[in-house]
């Protein structure tokens, strides 16, 4: 579901023919060649550490800055951030990593990817570490740890912002026919239909992309069944997409459809290209589900929809009867940065990820350029910040999150991962049951 | 001559003989051996004989591909051929008007596959599109059409939207076919007192033979191909209502990361490609390049 991902996918092709032609041509010595970042120390006596990180635009500056504060603090640690793109990142950090030439300190989105590396014995623990400074440990809120949390054990820290998934919602059409945002999924239906009948879309979907449709299918599973629904499948339950919780979300999201919520051709509409976010904007549609990013792309296309106070934004409706934490969010947590076990200064890597990541300074410049991160305490900054409204309600949703669950495709194998979002299109368009839909995908299982 | 002939005649075979196996020969014999390991492009492979195969050739995905991709070479084949034919054809006559036409219609092969796409997809939004607007104000039908998200005809427009990219291209074909025609057959059927039509059906559409057939294996051994204008259209959907061969392919092995099931389908394109050409050719006898002039 991260949207630069996909934006990136022609990237990615002639990546991966690269990268298949330097692992097939040339081995894996020139993987990362020019890295020797393990060096322990240089000329001067200094502890040299290498961190590899994505940010592009102002957040890399946010990130150059830490990194500069950190070595003006520390003389006796050099830190030094690489930037790579998004999607390039992803094979070389793989390819390095197999060669045992990593950086000391790497970013990642935790979950599954991470998991490999830490089944590979590559990847720090950084628990006891953590144990063992509670104003360190206690920084972060609970909820984003999960992804690079197995078994109780700790492997990465969140380095920037949350990107919870909300309802955006057309405040004037809502005042217009006296409405007020879904509480709950009956009050979804209603609001639907008031404003079909006055010849308003309900909810605009980029279903073109398919990605949009996986955040009903997330957060009703979670609303309906809870947070161990999707767990199941992830640990390879047999059968585990049958579960009735599956089963009862399919059947909603296809009564939402049949009820005439998306507008119409809402399987042709880009979600990457913004059209779907035109629609809410220029008041043909009354809703959105969309992560955070949805606001900066609102922000970017039509400044003046947010600035005259139009864009109100809710969580999802609550779903009667469900077993979930009405609480529960989905989304993008945020990106971690974990210590490689080949690096040969764990201890100023950890000196690194305590002082510099997301400290006040870093928390300051991070909410500066309107994100939010995962950091306790940090409410009246936020207040005060431009458009303090939206970054306190996105930070409130995930601090009162007991359980933040990780986007789908991110946390499934890739093939699992597209069937998912191909058959789920497929059941927003009719032309798969709920039953159909369980039974294609608990092929993709394997035990 | 002698022997000194043919050792220059064979050297100058060999940039292209070097050329095809490089960049064809080798490629192709990389992908039937990338077809029997279970690999993801990054990590160690695994040789799995034909399991690859087997999944493919069992599973329903393909063969919907498979026929998709059937789908779009018929329906390109009939929009192309009989507008690029008329185009040509009215493009080779004398008149100086028509090179000007000739300039508009040509422009399409100018831009690329993904400017169409885009544009295109664009024009055709249900929500915001030139199309739909342009007929709710012709009042032709209640707008919103759904034209690329449509299960039922989003391949119809999909190819509609190819054989405009690809029309000038066969026009440009027919156009130079139709040129080589000689004006004394013309002049003889006129004074035989021919028609405007029987000189077509009876002159301009036998001569033009040869220049159907390749215009018609272009066409057809392209349809295998098309990828670039459906990526940006559709992505393969809506579910996978326009997932062709060559886009069943591409998800296959760098969205699923599943090198060896893509190579499968990228071997299976490589043979209908090669099949269908020699197919072609024999059955309409046009390896045996008799003269169409013969007795002038």
């Amino acid at each position: 579901m991260l949207k630069k991902q996909k934006a990136f996918i022609s990237t990615s092709v002639t990546v991966v023919l690269a990268a298949g032609v330097l692992v097939t041509g040339c081995g894996n010595t020139s993987a990362g060649g020019s890295q020797s970042n393990s060096s322990a120390s240089n000329a001067s006596g200094k502890a040299s550490i290498t961190i590899w990180d994505i940010q592009t635009g102002q957040s890399q500056q946010v990130v150059k800055n830490m990194s500069q504060a950190f070595n003006q603090s520390h003389s006796s640690i050099q830190s030094n951030v690489q930037f790579f793109e998004n999607d390039p990142y992803k094979q070389k950090i793989q390819i390095s990593m197999g060669a045992h030439n990593p950086p000391d300190i790497f970013v990642g989105w935790g979950g599954g990817v991470l998991k490999s590396y830490i089944d590979a014995g590559d990847v720090y623990d950084l628990t006891s570490a953590l144990n063992s400074d509670s104003s360190w440990s206690n920084r972060f809120l609970p909820s984003v740890m999960k992804p690079v949390t197995f078994n109780g054990k700790v492997y990465g820290i969140p380095n920037d912002n949350v990107q919870p998934v909300m309802l955006f919602y057309n405040k004037q059409l809502f005042k217009q026919y006296n409405l007020t945002p879904p509480k709950t999924w009956d009050d979804l239906l209603n609001d639907v239909k008031v404003l079909k009948s006055h010849n308003i879309t309900p909810i605009s979907l980029g279903g073109k992309d398919q990605w949009p449709d996986l955040m009903y299918e997330e957060y009703l599973v979670d609303r309906v069944g809870g947070p161990t629904v999707f767990n199941n499948v992830v640990t390879g339950k047999a059968n585990a997409w049958s579960d009735p919780a599956f089963m009862k979300a399919n059947t909603m999201i296809q009564q939402l459809v049949n009820a005439g919520a998306f507008e119409q051709g809402f399987s042709s509409v880009s979600s990457n290209q913004g059209e779907d976010a035109a629609l809410l904007y220029t008041g043909k549609a009354a809703m959105e589900l969309m992560g955070s990013w949805g606001f900066a792309t609102v922000l970017s296309d039509d400044k003046s929809f947010i600035e005259q106070g139009n864009l109100g934004f809710a969580t999802f409706p609550t779903v009667s009867g469900g077993q979930g934490d009405p609480n529960d969010i989905v989304g993008n947590p945020s990106n971690y940065y974990s210590i490689s076990n080949d690096s040969k200064n764990k201890s100023a890597d950890v000196t690194f990820l305590k002082d510099a990541v997301l400290s006040s300074q870093n928390v300051k410049d991070w909410i500066s350029i309107g994100d939010v991160p995962p950091v306790q305490g940090i409410e009246s900054q936020l207040k005060q910040a431009t458009y303090g409204d939206y970054l306190s309600f996105t930070y409130d949703m995930v601090k009162n999150a007991p359980n933040f669950q990780a986007s789908w495709d991110q946390a499934l194998p890739p093939s699992e991962a597209q069937e998912l979002l191909t058959d789920l299109s497929k059941l927003f368009l009719n032309q798969m049951t709920p039953q159909q839909f369980s039974d294609d995908m608990n092929k993709y299982i394997k035990s | 001559m002698g022997t000194r002939m043919n050792w220059q005649r064979w050297l100058m075979v060999v940039p292209a003989v070097l050329f095809f196996v490089v960049f064809a020969l080798f490629p192709m014999a990389i992908a039937v051996y990338y077809s029997g390991l279970q690999w993801n492009g990054i990590g160690a492979a695994k040789w799995v004989n034909l399991m690859n195969w087997q999944q493919v050739l069992h599973d329903g995905e393909a063969l919907h591909a498979l026929r998709l991709t059937g789908e779009v070479m018929v329906l390109s084949w009939v929009f192309q051929t009989p507008v690029s034919l008329m185009v040509g054809v009215f493009l080779a006559g004398r008149q100086k008007h028509r090179a000007v036409f000739g300039v508009f219609y040509f422009v399409p092969l100018l831009f690329s596959s993904v400017a169409i796409g885009v544009t295109w997809s664009y024009m055709l939004n249900p929500n915001f599109g030139l199309i739909d607007a342009l007929l709710k104000s012709l009042h032709f039908g209640s707008g919103n059409q759904n034209w690329l998200g449509n299960t039922h005809i989003a391949l119809l427009v999909v190819s509609m939207i190819i054989a405009w990219q690809f029309i000038p291209f066969h026009s440009l074909l027919y156009q130079g076919g139709a040129k080589q025609i000689p004006d004394s057959l013309y002049e003889a059927a006129t004074i035989d007192g021919a028609s405007v039509w029987s000189n077509f059906f009876s002159i301009t559409l036998p001569q033009l033979k040869y220049t159907i057939i390749t215009s018609s294996v272009l066409i057809l051994t392209g349809s295998l191909t098309y990828f670039d204008l459906i990526y940006v259209l559709t992505g393969g959907g809506p579910g996978e209502s326009s997932t062709v061969l060559a886009m069943d392919m591409y998800k296959q092995a760098f969205v699923n990361q599943n090198i060896g099931l893509g190579s499968v389908l990228a071997v299976i394109l490589a043979v209908a490609g090669v099949l269908l050409s020699i197919l072609t050719l024999r059955f309409t006898g046009f390896n045996r390049m008799e003269s169409q002039l013969e007795g002038m």
